[in-house]
């Protein structure tokens, strides 16, 4: 795990009031988090959302070479959130992201803030969107598949566009916001496939054995039907 | 936390800094990132001071700086960013060996490299000398809801499921008759990657089952030991030391 290289922001990328005002972000989106969460998280979901949590870590830990110099890794966002809800999905990539920060020396402790907006909570609200938005379209296995597909590849798009957002406000004005942008959000978009490939496979599997362990499913399984009559 | 739960960052020790109560040691770093990131770029003199008083840290808790070196790798990605700057950015220039870089460009290069330089070492300077168990628990004295606690525990506990699960997934392959190489494992590897995380759900939910049935609540076991006044004072003498060096270099 050590070969394994940082794609979060590090420290000094934002000045300081920028760092502090996405920190104050980053606090008051997971409060609420961790409000909403308490009605999803029970005996049965805590190992999953621990499983989640896991997994994102050991998937953020691949790290795709894209550009020459620039690397980038999955987010994870949309798998937590259609596996176990929009709430507990943004605590388990924050807890994600905070561990790394602090145990594994990746990413800046004072980007922490930043980091979580764009992964945690933007990245996770928008694929669980995207995923309720689709969700009618979910009703067999290759619909399911498509659709995490996309939620992942929007959840990586839209969470580098946070970081171009922060960028905009706190970054460095020597360089032009265009090319900077152009990159970071060329960037996701390939990593979007892969992000997209491995949500796709991870739920699609969930959903084929354990259907009543995926969060976007809730609901949609039809009751038990009792036929009356004993057939021949 | 058993020895299953180590991971390559940590150095056992038994100095001051390792025996320093974790939730103190988690608010020196994050104040001290703080104090860094705030100095202005020009105040070269300053990033100085503050390596000076991290090595003071490295000293206690008898980290050699080789062993840093070696995991400060992680920021390389950066650095080459950085290094990319000076020929970038636009507005006056200067010349350095005869190329003409951009004066913008090569400040900026600069701020980035010491300033996530700075940050990185003191990640591992707290990584070093705090096992994942222990940062648990001073996240929980620093009154983090129970509720992340308990998926921060599950997930640390989860990683080793998931790997010990994908190994054997990978002797099971072999067993069949897969040969690995390099690169063409990566397709049985993704495949398998839905298996992988059913298996580890359900090797996952009989050791929560275990815990529960064990007594554990949610929270992790706490020996006590609060910090007293001294403690902190101890702990947050060198962040004390780089507020004092920020202040004047503002």
């Amino acid at each position: 795990m050590t070969g394994s290289v940082a794609m979060h922001m590090s420290d000094g990328l934002l000045n300081t009031t920028t760092s502090l005002l996405f920190i104050g972000v980053a606090v008051v989106g997971l409060a609420v988090a961790a409000a909403k969460a308490r009605a999803d998280l029970d005996d049965r979901t805590a190992p999953l959302a621990g499983l989640v949590a896991a997994f994102v870590f050991a998937t953020q830990m691949l790290n795709f070479p894209v550009l020459p110099g620039v690397s980038g890794h999955l987010l994870g966002g949309a798998l937590a959130a259609i596996l176990v809800g929009p709430w507990v999905g943004a605590l388990c990539v924050s807890i994600v992201l905070v561990v790394q920060a602090l145990v594994f020396a990746d990413g800046g402790v004072t980007a922490l803030g930043a980091n979580i907006t764009n992964m945690a909570l933007i990245g996770t609200a928008a694929g669980f969107l995207v995923a309720t938005l689709l969700k009618r379209f979910a009703t067999g296995k290759a619909g399911l598949v498509v659709v995490a597909f996309v939620a992942a590849l929007v959840n990586t798009v839209v969470a580098s566009l946070g970081f171009v957002l922060e960028f905009a406000i706190g970054g460095d004005p020597a360089f032009s916001l265009g090319a900077v942008s152009a990159t970071v959000v060329g960037v996701h978009c390939l990593i979007g496939l892969g992000e997209g490939v491995i949500t796709a496979l991870t739920v699609g599997a969930v959903a084929a054995v354990r259907p009543d362990l995926v969060y976007l499913l809730r609901g949609t399984s039809r009751p038990l039907e009792l036929r009356e009559g004993t057939p021949a | 936390m058993s020895a299953g739960h180590s991971h390559p960052l940590h150095r056992p020790g038994d100095t001051p800094v390792h025996r320093m109560a974790p939730q103190v040691k988690v608010v020196a770093a994050v104040a001290g990132v703080l104090c860094v990131v705030s100095t202005p770029r020009e105040r070269f003199w300053a990033f100085g001071l503050y390596l000076a008083v991290l090595a003071g840290v490295w000293v206690l808790a008898r980290i050699p700086p080789g062993w840093l070196a070696k995991r400060a790798l992680i920021e390389a990605p950066f650095v080459v960013l950085a290094f990319a700057f000076p020929f970038l950015a636009g507005g006056p220039t200067v010349d350095v060996l005869g190329v003409a870089l951009s004066e913008h460009g090569l400040l900026s290069g600069w701020n980035i490299v010491v300033k996530g330089t700075l940050g990185v070492l003191v990640s591992l300077t707290l990584a070093a000398t705090t096992t994942p168990g222990e940062l648990i628990v001073g996240l929980q004295r620093l009154r983090v809801p129970t509720m992340v606690i308990t998926i921060a525990t599950l997930m640390l506990r989860y990683l080793d499921v998931i790997a010990a699960e994908a190994r054997r997934m990978r002797i099971a392959r072999i067993c069949r008759g897969h040969d690995p190489r390099f690169l063409w494992q990566v397709g049985a590897t993704a495949r398998g990657i839905g298996t992988l995380f059913i298996r580890s759900y359900e090797r996952g939910e009989r050791v929560h089952l275990a815990m529960v049935s064990r007594g554990w609540t949610g929270a992790m076991p706490d020996q006590g030991r609060p910090a007293g006044r001294a403690a902190w004072l101890l702990g947050l003498a060198p962040t004390a030391l780089a507020a004092v060096v920020l202040g004047i270099a503002l």
